[in-house]
């Protein structure tokens, strides 16, 4: 008895798993649905079967270059992801494994700046970036990347830091390794399931992030966002053309997290159960 | 050996100091139809101006406009020419952002603009931005629905007449929408069509001393006919519906009439795109019994350079190629006469090719006669703008009026609510904006 009713539980909560997974997940589809109709049948109403035409992707690709942005959310989310990492991990280290009084504070305080809405300082930051020269640049654009999401890396990193003994570094140090030697062969290696996820999703968020990237490129360092933005029209709803757009813009994020989804689920349920 | 490495290095560096030399312009636009087609076509202007290359910027209206605010406001240079409407080009000028277009060359022709487009972005006597495309505003029907009906469009209908032809159709047809009308909320949205209507209607939105003007009986009474004509006759989901969506449902065969942009005739005639392209009528703006005004819509996609640009001869020089005569007999002869950009040039509308490609020609060039930007309305007003009120405050309170006006759409409130409503808003903002 006590089994049949443990049998219906489960089957009822991986019913309801892959439920909310489909709802999480159905936009997603119906983008990709929508990429392959023609522009009346994206616009006749919700429809799971489209009549397959390719022709999306052929119009998308003749109307605009998509390589050059490719290129730049490539460069901007990869360097964005190693800058913030090389600030954070020390910083995190520094919090997780000799904490003061204000550590806490600190922590709040990094994380309150996400709190600020962005436009609230689009035009100081615009001109800070037209007098440094780094107005529709490359590198512009990852230093932003690399401040929006900083924050979010470093309480992430701190709290897989918090997990690890810090006996563990402590015996390290009385064998004489240096801080260097302590941070690089024993911390790392013990956290590389919580860096990898959080460079992970940190691709992820500065892949995704469009207020910036949109605001502070014009045709040099545009990215897929910039990309996407660009099917969007005054004249005429072009649906399946910018689901083309944004199939082709999610497509490598997508690939990418698939082929990853192992190390980021396990780092993020890192130390969730103690 | 020698000579050859001289050489060698002869020709790189000549090859560099071309290269260097080279000018690179980037271009701000939106994504409608006459804009790509520009795009594809600028092989033409690269071949004559090998010494230009052009760089493209691809934005949402919407996005677009804040981009190059911030741009033109910071003097960030990011632009050499910029696609803006004629509701910023006077506004712009006068805070001296935009450089005066007094290089376009000889063989421009100036004169040939139609003069209500060339007003409206003229400040002070000079040019300050060349129209790409213009447009006004018409009734677009359906033929064969009217006949069945019995009814006929006049020359110069009246708005009780489209109250009536509306139900009607609805009545006789009841899968389809006697009329269709903007109610999306955004002050180039619902309040484009709801101030065009009210103009016609004898209302104003201040009065000389910048008082706002809700509190009249014109809007009232244009508002209870908008609301009640869409609650009878119009589409259900109104309050969502912009330009774009009223389109498709009219190419779809959902609309017995629209109402809108008088750009919208070539997508709504174009048998690739339209169901019903060969039963579309057109007609004038509507007016009011009595009142001679027909909203006076007139709207403009135009381009112009930022103040301070270190490219700006090369960008007249690519304006005045995008906007010229040749560039329209070049759309012409790539892509047929009734794909060149409108409601420019008074040239166009005398064009026999021309006038027998695009039915909605003559009616277009009417409609864009009959607006007059710099009287709007029937009593006197202290600004300037059809569909639009060109100050730099309509912005924003366009579209929180436009809000409110969407909501009696929706049917979430009263037409006396959302006006009481509307004056304090317009109130408020003007006392802020230090109008009175």
């Amino acid at each position: 008895m006590a089994r049949a009713v443990t049998t219906r539980r489960k089957t009822i909560a991986t019913a309801a798993a892959w439920l909310i997974a489909f709802v999480i997940f159905f936009p997603i589809l119906y983008t990709v649905i929508t990429s392959f109709k023609t522009e009346p049948e994206a616009i006749a109403g919700i429809s799971l079967v489209p009549s397959g035409t390719f022709e999306n992707y052929v119009e998308v690709q003749t109307q605009r270059d998509y390589f050059r942005p490719f290129m730049n959310s490539v460069i901007m989310a990869v360097g964005s992801t190693i800058l913030a990492l090389i600030v954070a991990v020390p910083a995190a280290w520094s919090m997780a494994f000799s904490p003061t009084k204000r550590t806490k504070d600190i922590l709040m305080w990094m994380l309150s700046t996400k709190m600020m809405p962005a436009v609230g300082v689009l035009v100081p930051l615009y001109l800070i970036f037209r007098d440094t020269g780094l107005l529709d640049t490359r590198l512009g654009l990852t230093i932003v990347l690399t401040l929006v999401n900083l924050p979010i890396v470093v309480w992430m990193l701190y709290t897989y830091f918090r997990e690890i003994p810090g006996e563990i570094l402590e015996a390290a140090r009385m064998d004489g390794a240096s801080l260097w030697n302590e941070i690089v062969y024993v911390l790392t290696p013990m956290a590389v399931p919580g860096i990898a996820s959080t460079m992970l999703l940190n691709i992820i968020l500065a892949w995704n992030e469009s207020f910036w990237t949109i605001r502070l490129t014009a045709a040099q360092a545009a990215p897929l966002t910039a990309f996407i933005a660009s099917f969007s029209s005054p004249q005429g709803l072009f649906w399946a053309k910018l689901s083309a757009a944004s199939t082709l813009a999610i497509a490598p994020i997508l690939i990418m997290g698939w082929f990853s989804q192992k190390q980021l689920v396990r780092g993020l349920t890192f130390g969730a159960v103690k | 050996m020698t000579i050859r490495t001289i050489m060698l290095g002869a020709c790189s560096a000549l090859a560099f100091t071309a290269f260097a030399g080279a000018e690179t312009l980037t271009i701000a636009t939106v994504n409608n139809g006459d804009m790509i087609r520009m795009q594809k076509l600028t092989g033409d202007f690269t071949e004559k101006n090998p010494d230009i290359e052009l760089e493209w910027v691809t934005l949402e209206e919407n996005v677009l406009r804040e981009r190059v605010t911030t741009d033109i406001a910071t003097k960030g240079g990011q632009y050499d020419v910029m696609t803006i409407g004629n509701y910023e080009v006077p506004i712009w000028a006068k805070q001296g952002w935009l450089l005066e277009l007094d290089s376009l060359g000889d063989d421009y022709d100036v004169d040939d603009l139609l003069p209500a487009i060339r007003g409206g972005l003229t400040v002070d006597g000079k040019l300050y931005a060349a129209p790409f495309y213009g447009e006004s505003a018409m009734i677009m029907y359906r033929t064969d629905l009217f006949e069945a009906s019995g009814l006929e469009m006049p020359d110069e209908p009246t708005w009780s007449f489209i109250g009536e032809a509306a139900r009607k159709i609805k009545e006789d047809n009841p899968d389809v929408n006697g009329i269709c009308l903007r109610g999306k909320a955004g002050w180039g949205e619902n309040m484009a069509f709801v101030t065009a209507l009210t103009n016609s209607f004898g209302g104003r939105w201040f009065d000389e001393e910048w008082k706002p003007q809700f509190d009249q009986p014109e809007w009232k009474e244009a508002l209870t006919f908008y609301a009640d004509l869409m609650k009878d006759a119009g589409p259900s989901g109104a309050s969502s519906n912009g330009f774009n969506e009223n389109l498709t449902l009219f190419q779809q065969g959902k609309c017995g009439m629209w109402i809108d942009a008088t750009v919208a005739a070539s997508f709504v005639s174009n048998p690739d795109d339209s169901t019903v392209a060969g039963d579309v009528g057109y007609a004038l703006f509507p007016s009011k019994e009595g009142v001679d005004n027909h909203g006076n819509w007139l709207w403009s996609w135009n381009l112009a350079v930022p103040a301070g640009s270190q490219k700006a001869e090369a960008a007249q020089k690519f304006i005045a190629w995008a906007t010229s005569k040749d560039y329209t007999e070049l759309v012409a002869e790539k892509e047929g006469w009734a794909n060149v950009p409108p409601g420019t040039r008074t040239s166009l509308y005398e064009n026999e090719d021309y006038k027998e490609a695009a039915p909605f020609a003559e009616p277009t060039l009417a409609a864009m006669q009959a607006a007059d930007i710099t009287k709007p309305t029937v009593d006197p007003v202290p600004y300037t703008g059809g569909q639009f009120v060109a100050i730099p405050e309509f912005q924003g309170l366009g579209t929180t009026v436009g809000q409110i006006f969407s909501s009696v759409i929706a049917g979430q409130s009263s037409v006396d609510d959302a006006l009481a409503q509307a004056q304090t808003v317009a109130e408020r903002e003007m006392r802020r904006a230090g109008y009175n």
